[in-house]
């Protein structure tokens, strides 16, 4: 994958896994520019979300090399947690600390790990959450939200760390139908702002618009890269083919 | 009624009447099925049958007053006794003069306790109180600086529960938590020590961890040292709380999401902002009854310390039964400390009551 638009942020060399014996990731390269988007996509099990957590060390590769702006991965908890601080992660179930209020979610990384003021902490949590278009949900417990809601302030919180790259994990999967789209559309804003992304999800109308580059796997596998265009209109692979046919058939 | 949603009217109907009232009560609980209304009538029965005589034991036939035992002697109970023991019940065999220290030592529990009630104050002031509370109480009983000294041998009655109990609590939480984190721990080392500790202690009674403090203890020190018997009981408690705890705290930690800890790894907060801001937080809510619930068996079980030769509240009432002017009391010594263990019990379990909902409130929807 080319460069082109700018400086490496994310750069995975030969990275494999296993679980036990059982080899989730095989020999994975991929490369993601500054304010690059990439779309992975693939059946179940065939490692993306494995692939996509590698790059925050939730997951650990054991062999190949992982490089995260500018930092490489290795054991060393200084470097996961100085990678961690630069990469925001959106899960698939929300993840939103229940104990805490909206807006404690939101301020807690900025002051215990960024040390900011609260004062200031606060001040841009506020503006988040107006950006992910909730600003009057910030006393509320994430119990009290509906899931949209309750996503968009998961990205309003990664946000508030200021990252240099966002990293989903099928974030629409968990929702109700009529919420995906109120996720999506922040998604997007996001991407046209130019954030670097790294995207698992199968909402495809969401990768025709915002991707650089789409990603297939299988069995642990990249099976096909390719720009959106081409992915669409003119998969290589079989398994390509077969996938997209049935995500697409309706 | 109807209410509009999108334009389109929608019917809303009112939920269906309950039945209201002294009568639409008893018919929806008493006496809904046959087998319930005769089950109603027996317990009515039975109730009927041992109120009364209980009343005319405990009010109508007892005795208040009495010059010795010999003449507290009738058909009801004899509260005199406690009249003429209270003292020595609830202080036990401090110094009589010095009393005023305990009465001091009770009242400054008490503030403690109210304290720590409300959610509010929690934060590093109440430590902070919580610590010059204690500073002080030890001050009080063992006297110094300018108080005269009163050995530990000597404290007794509800003081020594108190001591007991309250310090036992303070530090067998924290070292509860500490061991439950342990047992999790990704470390071999830690875990292996934590999980043969845990099942170590829990596999012995108290009785038994409490006599080889006190007495298998000192065998193991260099000569010329020696600690004190109070202290050694009372680590013996906190050593056996602690294991007990930690399997409670360890229940807690295992019901948070794998999801939670996730997340704040991705945020990029450290083990121990995680563990304080995240996963304890929320483990410690979830375990709250269980947790009241052994802090309630140990408030109790600190009465085994009797066996110690330490006189606490039930040891000092044990002793006394022995006056021999005053024999044969022993149901009523019983009610009596059995009120003031209630009193403390019922008190606990409410405020764990308090804290759940206070906890709870980000469940409500």
């Amino acid at each position: 994958m080319s460069d082109s638009r700018g400086a490496a942020m994310i750069e995975l060399q030969a990275v494999h896994k296993w679980y036990g014996d059982f080899h989730v990731l095989k020999d994975i390269n991929l490369n993601v520019g500054k304010g690059e988007k990439v779309v992975v996509c693939g059946p179940s099990g065939s490692g993306k979300s494995t692939m996509i957590r590698c790059i925050n060390r939730l997951e650990e590769h054991q062999q190949g090399r992982i490089v995260v702006a500018g930092i490489e991965l290795t054991a060393d908890l200084k470097n996961i947690e100085a990678i961690r601080r630069e990469v925001g992660m959106v899960f698939q179930q929300f993840n939103l600390f229940p104990h805490l209020t909206v807006l404690q979610n939101l301020m807690l990384a900025p002051v215990w790990v960024r040390k900011l003021p609260k004062k200031e902490a606060e001040e841009t949590a506020r503006y988040y959450l107006e950006r992910v278009r909730i600003p009057d949900q910030a006393e509320k417990y994430p119990g009290q939200l509906s899931g949209g809601q309750q996503q968009r302030v998961a990205i309003a919180r990664s946000l508030c760390m200021k990252p240099e790259i966002m990293l989903f994990d099928e974030p629409t999967s968990a929702l109700d139908p009529e919420m995906i789209k109120e996720v999506l559309d922040v998604m997007v804003e996001l991407a046209n702002e130019g954030m670097t992304m790294v995207c698992v999800t199968h909402e495809m109308g969401f990768a025709r618009t915002v991707a650089d580059m789409m990603v297939f796997m299988d069995r642990g596998e990249v099976v096909e890269r390719a720009p959106p265009k081409d992915f669409f209109s003119n998969p290589k692979s079989e398994r390509t083919k077969a996938f997209l046919s049935q995500i697409l058939a309706h | 009624m109807t209410d509009i949603t999108h334009g389109v009217p929608v019917v809303v109907q009112a939920p269906p009447q309950r039945r209201s009232g002294v009568l639409g009560w008893l018919r929806a609980n008493l006496f809904n099925s046959v087998f319930n209304s005769i089950l109603t009538l027996l317990a009515t029965a039975l109730i009927a049958a041992m109120i009364p005589p209980v009343i005319r034991w405990a009010l109508i036939d007892a005795i208040w007053t009495a010059p010795n035992g010999a003449a507290c002697h009738g058909d009801g109970a004899c509260w005199a006794f406690i009249g003429e023991k209270l003292r020595f019940i609830l202080f036990g065999r401090y110094p009589v003069d010095q009393e005023w220290r305990q009465v001091v030592v009770i009242a400054i529990f008490l503030l403690m306790i109210a304290a720590a009630c409300s959610r509010r104050m929690w934060g590093r002031q109440l430590a902070i109180a919580w610590f010059i509370g204690l500073s002080a109480i030890f001050w009080l009983m063992a006297g110094g600086l300018g108080l005269p000294r009163v050995e530990t041998a000597l404290w007794s009655g509800l003081p020594l529960t108190m001591i007991l109990a309250v310090v036992g609590m303070v530090f067998a939480f924290p070292f509860g938590v500490l061991l439950a984190l342990g047992r999790r721990s990704k470390l071999p080392a830690v875990r292996a020590i934590c999980i043969g500790y845990i099942e170590l202690i829990r596999g012995v009674p108290l009785i038994t961890v409490l006599f080889m403090a006190s007495l298998m203890l000192p065998l193991f020190l260099p000569p010329g040292v020696t600690i004190d018997k109070l202290v050694r009981a009372q680590i013996a408690i906190i050593l056996f709380a602690g294991a007990y705890l930690a399997e409670i705290v360890r229940g807690g930690l295992q019901a948070i999401p794998r999801g939670q800890v996730e997340a704040a790894d991705a945020l990029g907060l450290s083990y121990i902002q995680r563990t304080r801001l995240i996963v304890l937080p929320q483990a410690l809510a979830m375990v709250i009854p269980p947790l009241v619930n052994s802090f309630i068996s140990m408030f109790k079980d600190t009465s085994l310390v009797i066996i110690v030769s330490l006189f606490d509240l039930l040891g000092a009432a044990e002793f006394a039964l022995t006056d021999s002017n005053w024999q044969g009391f022993y149901v009523e010594a019983d009610v009596f400390i059995a009120v003031i263990y209630w009193s403390f019990c019922f008190f606990m379990s409410r405020y764990s009551q308090m804290l759940e909902r206070e906890f709870n409130r980000g469940k409500r929807r």
